[in-house]
This record gives C-alpha cells, structure tokens and sequence, in this order.
C-alpha cells in the first residue's frame, strides 16, 4: 500500500516484536524460585559444618559438585542446553547432603548425586518432569546399597552443653566421632534412655531445637530450618499449610500412639516435641514436601499430600524397621501425587449451583 | 466494603502518566480508514462507493445480517476508495477510504435536542441500533443485541463497568471524569431499556476521583457506587458479575442468565449520545501511552484514524519501538504497523521501548501452581497449555473446561517458567473449531 503521511518525528520502527497476549510478566522466574530456595537452606547447611566439622563441608561441596557435574554431562550428551545456571541441579545437591551423615566415604555423595539427577530426573525428561523428589530417590539409593556407612552418624561437636566456641576450634579437624542418633536410640533404647542420654527433657528439647544432635547434615538444627521455611512462606514460594499439616499430624499421631511402658502401648502418652523436632521431619516438611514438581498442584490436594506423608513418617517410625521415615513417607506420597491430582481440582466457575441462580 | 474477585494479579496499573490529563480532541486527519469489519461476526456491508462524497456521521455501511451494527462517515469529504487497508484486529480488512474536506460537516436531521424519557423502549433499541453503538470495552459487542434480551430472560440489575482493570488504559477513567452527567443519563437509558430496577457502577479504588464524583452524582438515584479492590480482570464481564453480586454465570451461558446486564462507561456515553442527540458512534476516547511516548494522553479521535497520528499528536516516540499493542498489555493486540487504524474497540494503543520488551525463552512447568491460584474461571491452565503442547486438544476441552477460559492472561503474568499458556489455549481452540468445521463440512 501507499505510504501515508506521517509526521517528521514519527520513524518507522525497523522491527516490531508480534506475540500472543499478555505482554506483560511479574519478575518471577524458575531461576529465582531456585536460588532462593538454595539461599534459605543456607544457614542450616553452615550451622551443620559447625557442628559436624570440614566432613560436613566435604559431603556437601561432594553432592553440589556431583549433582552440577551429572546434569552438565546428560545435558550435553542428549544435545541440550546446559542449565546449571538454574540452581535446580544444586538445589538437589544440597538437598541430597542435608539427607546424608558427615564424614561419610567420598564416593557415597557421588553415587548418590548420579542417582538422584541421571536417574530419579534425567530419565523422567528433566526438571520437571520428574515424578520422585531427585534428593530422597538419592538418598534411598545409597541407604539400600550401603546400610552401614549410612547409619554411621557422626556426633554433634557442640554437644548438649552449647559450647559454640569450642566447637568452632574443633571444625578444623577431619577426626569423626560417632554416635547414634536421638530416633535411634529411641528406637533401640526406649525414651527413658534417650531422656537420660541429654540429662533431662527440657535439655532434650532445647538439644533438638538447636540443632546439638548427631544425624544427617540436615537433620539437627531445627530452628534454623524452620526460619528458613518460614522465608519461603513469606515470599509465597511455599505455602504454610503443607509443613504445618505434615509437622502437625506427625505431633498428634506420635502424641497418640508413640507412649510405651514395657512394650505396651498406653494411648495418648507420646512425646510430640520430640518427634515433630528430631529427623528430618522439619527439613523433609519445609523444603521436600514442598518441592513444587513432585507434590500436587492445588492446595487442597497439598493439603492431603502433606497429611499422607506424616502418617506413613509416623508408620515408620512406630512399627517399621527404621528408625526414621520421612524419605520414604515423601518418595510413597509422590507416587500416589498423579492420582490426588485427577481427583481435587477446583470447580469451574459457575458450576456451583448456589452461585448460579436468578434472584 | 470493598468488594473483590478471588484470584487474579495486580500488575502495575502504569496510569500516572495519562490519568490527570485532559482529553484532547485530534485534529481531523486528511484521510481515514474506516474499517466496516468493526467487531466478531460479518462484516458490514459498505453502502458508498468510490467517489461519493459523505457527510459527518452519513450512514457507509449497514449490516449484513441484523446481528452486526452499520458504520457511519467520522468526517465530511469524499470516498477515494474501498479496499483492503490494515486493520488492527484483523490484518486488513475492507475500509472506506475518505478524503476530509476539512469541513467536518454533520448530515442533515442529527445533533437533535430530544429527552430519552418521551421515547419507547423500542424506539431507544432501534436509535441504538442505528447509530452504531457497540461495547466500548474491548470487545465491541453490539449493545443493541445486548439490550433486547429474550422475554424470558428477565433483568433487574444492570452493572456499569468502570473497573478498568488493564494497566496503561485510562480512557474509561477520563470519561467518568469528563462525561460523568453523560455516562449517569446512559445508565438510566439503559435500565429503563431493560426493564432494571437498580444498577451497580463498580470502580477500582485506584480511582477515588471517580469514586467521589460518581457517588455524588448518583445520589438520590437507584444507582449505587461500589468499591472494588484493584486487581486484574475484574473488568471481564463475569468477574465484574461475580465481585458486586457474588454470582457465577455458568459455563456458555450469559450475563442475563444470572439477571444481569453489563455495560461499560464508554457505551454507555455513547447509547446517551446516541438517543439525545442521534450521533452515531464515529469518534472514541483512547489512551495513548507507553515507554516510548513522549506526550501520553487521553484523544478523542475518530474511527479510521492511523495510529501513527495519534502518536504525532502525542509527541512522536523517544525510543525505538519494540512492541506496539492496541488495547491493554495483558489482553490487547500486538500491531505490525502504526497505518492500522482506531476502530470502535480500540480502548488504547501502547508502544513499548525495545529494551522493554520482555521475551524470555520458555520452559517446562514445574508444576508450581501458580496458574490455577490466579485463574479466575478456577481451570488447571497448566495442564490445558501441556495438552496443547502434545496436541491433545480434544482431551483439554472434553476434560479440563477449554472453552470456559477467558483468555485474561494471569496465567502467563505468574508462570515463572514463562509459558505463554494463554497462547496455547487459543491454538487449542483454533484446532478444535477447525475439527468441527471439518465434520460439518464432511472433509477431512
């Protein structure tokens, strides 16, 4: 066609951009969401090379390192773009680490890193995906093949006192000392043993709270998890409903059914602070119940998800052969998550009959 | 109270720069483009031929099927031509081109002086119908479809939209502002049309000028003021229903079916116009803003304008322009050319810098959620946008609601792995109509 007339000031524009509405986005993105979520996991993976020494570091830097390594070589075997960058692959290294003991042999974290990115989510079709949390499909992998490393719990090197300073001259050294865990003893010893074994409940608590336990990397201090968790709460990465109903029904349950004198069970006598405290019940609620991939789409369904994996912890914990249950009570509900999702989604506007009417 | 939709985003409303100006009105243009396709349905059918001279406001297209509405000279002068010029919506579009005589010399027997209250029901169908009037919002419905519902679908409550939800556009805002005795006299037109006993004006509290002014002049009158929470799209005609009256029109179903009417400001100064004063709906307030204007304003321009006048009238760009859309951000069109021209719908243009243009490569859903907290119309847009991906399009309207998505946009504002689901859903769409033409043609 003609030109029309335009005025002077008027130049046409060499290149117009032509897209589908809507042209405008929030400055969310997957790689933000990631490192966030990477940033507030962050002081408890410091407090736990405090506590546990450079072993804890070792692990750590092991799983990050192996993990990126993993996805790096797939991606560029399969001819795709390499997205380290993204934080996905390292959060699933960091992860991995809280979920292991320190000091544990050097090829252990790489097994499991290979586990958890080439098999648990690049075999699925990458992030995405994946239909297992990649961290738990990790440590599950290593915990079936070496059962005894994975059980040899290094010792908190502050120890019941909270001697900070001490423990901060001491992170130096390689040396492990090992001990078990407080749901070990429980489990072996009965709860009075493990009261005794802190010289009192109140010490107990406060042990748990702080984190001046033995277990995985991510299993001891529950304070600085939960801070963290509630950074994510706050920032609307994760809602609050899912750890809540998770920590929650592991307490009732647990409050209910955990009491034993002599074997037998007396209703309604358990100790919930101890076990909604010990594990790794606060990190699995906080960051792996919440893994958006692998955990159902709307809230209702998260809801019952989040209600599903306390009662199999609880399962385990009680009755099952291990001491601790978390890993699994995660991997059995992401299973059955294609299925809560084919049956809670909201109903369609206007469906509701109530709302539909004439006056 | 202040009332709200459950739902949606609140992108930046980017308002300031035109909310406080005065409508200019744009000098007549030497030529005009009038598109006789103005809205969904056939097209008009023009009535004048290469050479006629027009009036202002002198009838050059009439409809083709009485569902769709005529068009009528915005000028005085002559028709060079009928051709396919660029239309904003449509790529090009048949226009009547017409050379202003720089006269704008109305037609004999408009611009009358009569009282809306003198005349039937009917009477104000056929003025509406007549002189063109369509939906203002976006959508250019024909408003006298609108107003002349079935017998048995009763209407007592008509709802005014003043919402005004997209970000940049201010013309709704300018008009109540302006206009405000117009837009009140459209409302009771209106309802004495449709039989209403009562009607709602509902304003985003972005907007408390207009809040305080519509309350004013609305007292002693059976029009009340409501309150709204500002959010994106509580515009939409459904969500609108749903903030001021809590009801969900259902699936495929219309506004009357829940008793309700909405009109939007704009029409409704027009359908006043219309009745008072028999002016046909030739001329339109858009807001022009962006990034890149320098001057952003309110005009009143006429259908048929280039929008390349319109941004000269506004100071020409100060950047180079990277995406220039007609209509809101979250929901307007994305234009190839600044000759396409203002049509009865074009609410606003906007130009945006280059650097602002903000297009990041797509991923996989993480399955975040996102998406169906925002959506309005409670659908699980990410699996219609992965159905769509892998051709399923048959599943994702059978199983998953396809058709009941308004296309706002939430989805995508929210999606941090950026997937233009809304994009999806329309080729989703556009597959599944075709597959039924296909079976009603008996092709393949």
């Amino acid at each position: 066609m003609e030109t029309k007339e335009t005025t002077a000031n008027i130049q046409k524009p060499e290149k117009l951009v032509i897209t589908s509405s809507p042209h405008v986005h929030n400055t969310e993105s997957v790689t933000k969401i990631m490192w966030i979520v990477n940033l507030t996991l962050l002081p408890a993976a410091v407090f736990s090379v405090i506590n546990f020494g450079l072993p804890a570091l070792v692990t750590m830097l092991l799983c990050i390192a192996g993990s990126a390594a993993c996805e790096a070589a797939i991606q560029y075997w399969r001819k795709k773009e390499i997205t380290i960058s993204d934080g996905s692959a390292v959060l699933t290294g960091l992860l991995l680490a809280m979920c292991l003991p320190a000091g544990i042999p050097w090829y252990i974290p790489l097994i499991a890193s290979v586990a958890a990115i080439g098999i648990a989510k690049h075999t699925m079709g990458g992030l995405g995906h994946n239909v297992f949390n990649p961290a738990h499909i990790g440590r599950a992998f290593v915990m079936a093949s070496y059962p005894v490393a994975m059980t040899t719990w290094a010792v908190s090197r502050i120890g019941n006192s909270g001697d900070f300073s001490g423990a901060m001259n001491k992170v130096a050294g390689f040396d492990v000392v090992t001990g078990a865990t407080p749901l070990g003893i429980l489990k072996q010893q009965g709860y009075q043993a493990l009261v005794d074994s802190f010289g009192g409940q109140t010490a107990m608590y406060k042990a748990l709270l702080m984190g001046n336990t033995g277990g995985s990397l991510g299993e001891t201090s529950a304070i600085l998890l939960i801070l963290g968790g509630l950074v994510l709460v706050v920032k609307k990465y994760i809602k609050w409903q899912v750890p809540f109903v998770m920590i929650g029904t592991v307490g009732l349950l647990t409050w209910a059914f955990g009491g034993k004198v002599d074997g037998k069970v007396i209703f309604f006598t358990g100790d919930p602070i101890l076990h909604m405290l010990s594990g790794g019940l606060i990190i699995g609620a906080f960051f792996m119940a919440t893994d958006m991939v692998t955990t159902p789409l709307t809230t209702k369904g998260q809801i019952l998800f989040a209600a599903g994996c306390g009662l199999i912890t609880v399962l385990i914990r009680l009755y099952g052969g291990y001491p601790e249950g978390v890993c699994y009570s995660i991997l059995l509900m992401n299973a059955v998550t294609p299925l809560i999702d084919r049956y809670i989604f909201p109903a369609k506007f206007g469906s509701l009959p109530e709302l539909a009417k004439r006056s | 109270m202040l009332r709200r939709i459950k739902g949606g985003v609140h992108p930046h409303d980017e308002k300031k720069s035109t909310e406080d100006k005065k409508i200019e009105t744009l000098p007549v243009p030497k030529k005009l483009y009038v598109p006789v396709h103005q809205h969904i349905g056939q097209a008009s059918i023009p009535v004048v031929k290469a050479g006629d001279e027009v009036k202002k406001g002198q009838l050059i297209a009439e409809s083709a099927d009485g569902r769709g509405t005529p068009v009528h000279s915005p000028t005085s002068g002559k028709v060079t031509e009928v051709g396919n010029y660029p239309h904003p919506i449509y790529g090009k579009s048949l226009c009547v081109v017409i050379e202003s005589d720089g006269l704008d010399q109305w037609q004999d027997g408009l611009l009358t002086d009569r009282s809306w209250e003198v005349l039937s029901v009917s009477e104000m169908i056929d003025i509406v119908f007549k002189n063109g009037i369509v939906g203002m919002g976006g959508a250019a419905f024909p408003t006298h479809i609108k107003l002349s519902p079935p017998k048995d679908k009763k209407i007592d409550t008509l709802i005014v939209n003043a919402a005004e939800c997209e970000p940049f556009l201010t013309s709704d805002y300018r008009t109540m502002i302006e206009y405000a005795d117009d837009v009140i006299k459209g409302t009771l037109i209106v309802m004495k049309i449709l039989g209403a006993g009562k009607s709602f004006i509902g304003i985003e509290n972005n907007k408390p000028k207009a809040i305080a002014l519509m309350k004013e002049k609305c007292m002693g009158k059976k029009i009340e003021v409501v309150e709204l929470e500002t959010k994106y799209p509580q515009g939409a005609e459904k969500m609108m229903i749903k903030a001021i009256l809590n009801k969900e029109v259902p699936s495929g179903k219309l506004p009357m079916d829940v008793g309700c009417a909405v009109q939007n400001v704009g029409s409704l100064k027009a359908v006043a116009d219309a009745v008072e004063k028999n002016i046909p709906l030739i001329e339109r307030i858009v807001t022009v803003a962006g990034s890149t204007v320098k001057n952003p304003m309110n005009v009143m321009a006429k259908v048929g304008t280039p929008f390349s006048e319109l941004f000269s009238h506004c100071g020409g760009f100060t950047g180079r322009n990277g995406k220039l859309i007609m209509g809101g951000p979250m929901m307007g069109m994305a234009q190839v050319t600044l000759d396409a021209v203002v049509i009865k719908a074009t609410s606003g243009i906007i130009a945006i810098n280059e650097n602002d243009v903000d297009i990041k490569e797509e991923k996989a859903c993480i399955r975040c959620g996102r998406c169906i907290e925002v959506c309005t119309m409670r659908l699980l847009p990410n699996v219609l946008s992965i159905l769509s991906e892998k051709g399923q399009h048959q599943t994702a309207q059978t199983d998953y609601n396809l058709m009941d998505c308004v296309e706002c946009g939430c989805c995508y504002y929210v999606c941090p792995s950026r997937r233009n689901i809304v994009h999806y859903v329309r080729q989703s769409k556009a597959k599944n109509a075709m597959l039924r033409n296909a079976i009603k043609t008996g092709s393949k």
